[in-house]
C-alpha cells in the first residue's frame, strides 16, 4: 500500500538516507539540518552531527532556527571555539561529509550564495559564503540538497562562492589535500550525481511520479539522464512519522518563543 | 587589570570615530546593549568586523555608524536578509558602505592569528572560490616545506573589541559559557577591549559550578567591564535567557522599510535612554 507524502518530504527522506550510520557530518542550516537529524532519529542513530557554531556531536530535540541556537550546545557532547571547529575538526580531516544547501547551483555543482547579477551592482545580494567554501573542499565528500527550479539550477552560477568542480569541471584536478567534492544532489524531483569523467550533473534516479519532462522543465541547462534511470524508493511510515513529529515539535518550540 | 565602567563611559572612552571595531558572539552572546550605546553616542566612520553581522550591525549600519563592514555571512539567521546592510550596499542609504567578505574559516583563523600576535593567518581555504577576485585581502602563498598552495588573510587587529559574557568577578575575570565563538580571540586580538556582562560575582573560582577548564578571560587581559543586564537580547545568554526568535522574525518587517526602521531607532534607541 502506498503512503501519502509531499515532494518536500520525499526530498528530506531521500537526503536523510544518503547519510550512513557512524558518519561524521558537518551540517548546514535549513534543509540539510532537517535531513541529518531525520537520519539520526531513524536509520543512523550513531551519525555524528557537527555545526559550525562549534557544537560537536549534537543531538537537538528540535531543529535549530539559527546555526547557533542554544539547543545545539545543550545537546552536544562538547562545544569548541569557532577557530577550533574550522581548523582542527574540518581542516584537520575529521569530517566525512559536508551537507549543504545553496541559493544557486550549476551543472558542475558550483554553489552561489553571494549574489545574483554583477558583483559591483547586484540584482539580489545574498548572505555570502559562511562555512561553505571550506566545508566543500575539506570534507571527505559533499551532499547538496535544495528544491529544484530553473532559478536555482542554472547553467553557470553568477558567482562561484563554493567550489563544486569549477567553471570547466576540472577545478579539483591536481589539487592536493582536497575532498572528493559533491557526490550527490538531492532535490524534490530527483537524485543527481556528477559524471565520473566530465563532472557534469547527471540524473540517476527519479522520485516516484516524476517524469523526465518535469526535471527538464525545472533545470536551466540541457540536463542529462543516466542510461539506467532508477526510481527513488518511497519514504516508509516510520520515516514520515518521525519527520512530521520533528517538524511539529520544532514549530511548537519556535512559535512559543 | 580591567576597569569597571558604565557602558556609556566605556563606549565614550574607547570607541572613537573612525575606529576599527569587532563586536563578536557567534549567534550567542551578541553585544546588543553595547551596539545600541554606540548608536546613541552617534559614532561615525567605523570599520565594523563580525563573522555574522546579524541584526546588531544591521542596526548600526542603518543608523549611519559604519564606513566599512568585514564579514563572512551577512544574513538574518533563520529568517532571510539583513535589509539595512543591503540598502547601504545596494542603494547607499544612509550612505555608501564598503564591504569586504570572507569565509567563516578565514575570519575565524584571522581572529586567532590576531590573538596570537601574527600578521597573517594561513589556511587551506578558498580553493576554487571566486571570493579572492572581489576581496584583495585574500592572497595565496606557497608552503616553504611542502610547496602546497595555501590561502593567507591578514590577521584581525581591531582598535577595540566588544563582547558580551555571562559573568565577571570583582577582579575583572570574565566567564564565557556555551557557544564561545571567537570571543576570547576577539578580546586578545584587540588593542582595547570592552566586555559587558550579565552580572558580577565575588570570585569566579569560588563558584559552585566552577570548572578548571572553563573559558575564562583574565581581568588583566581586558580593558573595561560594564554590566549590561539582558545585554545580548534579542540574541541569548546561555543559562540566563533564550534567543528571541520572534524578534529576529519581526526585524525582517522593521528593517525592510527606511521609515519603519527610523521610527524603531527613535523609539528604542535614541529615546530609550540606556543603562548608565
Amino acid at each position: 500500500m502506498s503512503l501519502e507524502y509531499t515532494s518536500a518530504e520525499m526530498m528530506t527522506v531521500t537526503a536523510a538516507r544518503a547519510l550512513e550510520n557512524g558518519m561524521t557530518c558537518f551540517v548546514g542550516i535549513g534543509l540539510p539540518s532537517e535531513a541529518a537529524n531525520l537520519a539520526r532519529l531513524t536509520h543512523a542513530p550513531d551519525v555524528v552531527l557537527i555545526y559550525e557554531s562549534g557544537t560537536l556531536q549534537t543531538k537537538p530535540d528540535v531543529l535549530p532556527l539559527s546555526i547557533g541556537d542554544g539547543e545545539l550546545c545543550e545537546s552536544a557532547l562538547t562545544t569548541v571555539s569557532v577557530p577550533e571547529m574550522f581548523r582542527y575538526w574540518l581542516q584537520g580531516g575529521k569530517v566525512d561529509v559536508g551537507f549543504l544547501g545553496t541559493a544557486q547551483i550549476d551543472r558542475y555543482c558550483n554553489l552561489n550564495t553571494t549574489l545574483i547579477g554583477d558583483y559591483q551592482s547586484p540584482k539580489v545580494r545574498l548572505p555570502g559564503g559562511g562555512g561553505a567554501p571550506e566545508i566543500a573542499t575539506n570534507a571527505g565528500e559533499v551532499f547538496i540538497t535544495l528544491k529544484h527550479s530553473k532559478r536555482t539550477f542554472v547553467k553557470d552560477v553568477d558567482f562561484v562562492t563554493t567550489l563544486g568542480f569549477g567553471r570547466d569541471g576540472k577545478g579539483r584536478d591536481g589539487v592536493p589535500n582536497i575532498g572528493q567534492g559533491p557526490t550527490r544532489v538531492i532535490t524534490d524531483l530527483c537524485v543527481m550525481k556528477p559524471d565520473p569523467e566530465t563532472k557534469e550533473l547527471v540524473v540517476v534516479s527519479l522520485h516516484p511520479n516524476v517524469s523526465r519532462e518535469d526535471v527538464i522543465e525545472a533545470t536551466g541547462w540541457e540536463i542529462r539522464f543516466a542510461d539506467t534511470l532508477e526510481t527513488t524508493p518511497e519514504p516508509n511510515a516510520r520515516e514520515l512519522d518521525v519527520l512530521r513529529e520533528l517538524k511539529a515539535r520544532t514549530e511548537r518550540k519556535h512559535s512559543g518563543e | 587589570m580591567a576597569e569597571f565602567l558604565s557602558l556609556h563611559d566605556a563606549v565614550a572612552r574607547y570607541v572613537e570615530d573612525g575606529a576599527t571595531v569587532a563586536m563578536e558572539g557567534f549567534t550567542h552572546l551578541i553585544p546588543f546593549a553595547a551596539g545600541h550605546e554606540v548608536i546613541r553616542q552617534g559614532k561615525r566612520g567605523l570599520t565594523l568586523i563580525r563573522m555574522t553581522p546579524d541584526i546588531v550591525y544591521d542596526q548600526m549600519i542603518g543608523a549611519g555608524c559604519a564606513r566599512k563592514v568585514i564579514f563572512s555571512w551577512g544574513g538574518n539567521p533563520g529568517v532571510g536578509s539583513l535589509h539595512r546592510l543591503r540598502d547601504a550596499v545596494e542603494k547607499g542609504w544612509p550612505h555608501k558602505v564598503e564591504i569586504l567578505e570572507h569565509s567563516h574559516a578565514a575570519m575565524a583563523c584571522a581572529f586567532e592569528a590576531g590573538a596570537a600576535g601574527l600578521p597573517l593567518a594561513v589556511l587551506r581555504g578558498y580553493v576554487g572560490s571566486e571570493l579572492p577576485s572581489v576581496n584583495d585581502q585574500i592572497k595565496f602563498i606557497e608552503c616553504p616545506f611542502t610547496g602546497e598552495r595555501l590561502a593567507a588573510v591578514p590577521s584581525v587587529r581591531p582598535d577595540v573589541s566588544i563582547v558580551h559574557a555571562q559573568k565577571a568577578d570583582r577582579a575583572g575575570n570574565v566567564l564565557v559559557e556555551g557557544i564561545i565563538g571567537v570571543q576570547k580571540e576577539a578580546v586578545l586580538a584587540a588593542k582595547k577591549s570592552i566586555v559587558t556582562v550579565e552580572e558580577i560575582v565575588d570570585d569566579l573560582t569560588a563558584q559552585a559550578d566552577y570548572h578548571p577548564n572553563a573559558c575564562i578571560i583574565p581581568g588583566w587581559a581586558i580593558t573595561a567591564i560594564a554590566v549590561a543586564e539582558n545585554g545580548a537580547y534579542p540574541s541569548y545568554a546561555h543559562g540566563y535567557y533564550p534567543r528571541s526568535n520572534r524578534f529576529y522574525k519581526e526585524w525582517d518587517t522593521i528593517a525592510r522599510d527606511r521609515d519603519t526602521f527610523t521610527a524603531w531607532l527613535d523609539e528604542h534607541i535614541y529615546n530609550a535612554g540606556g543603562q548608565s
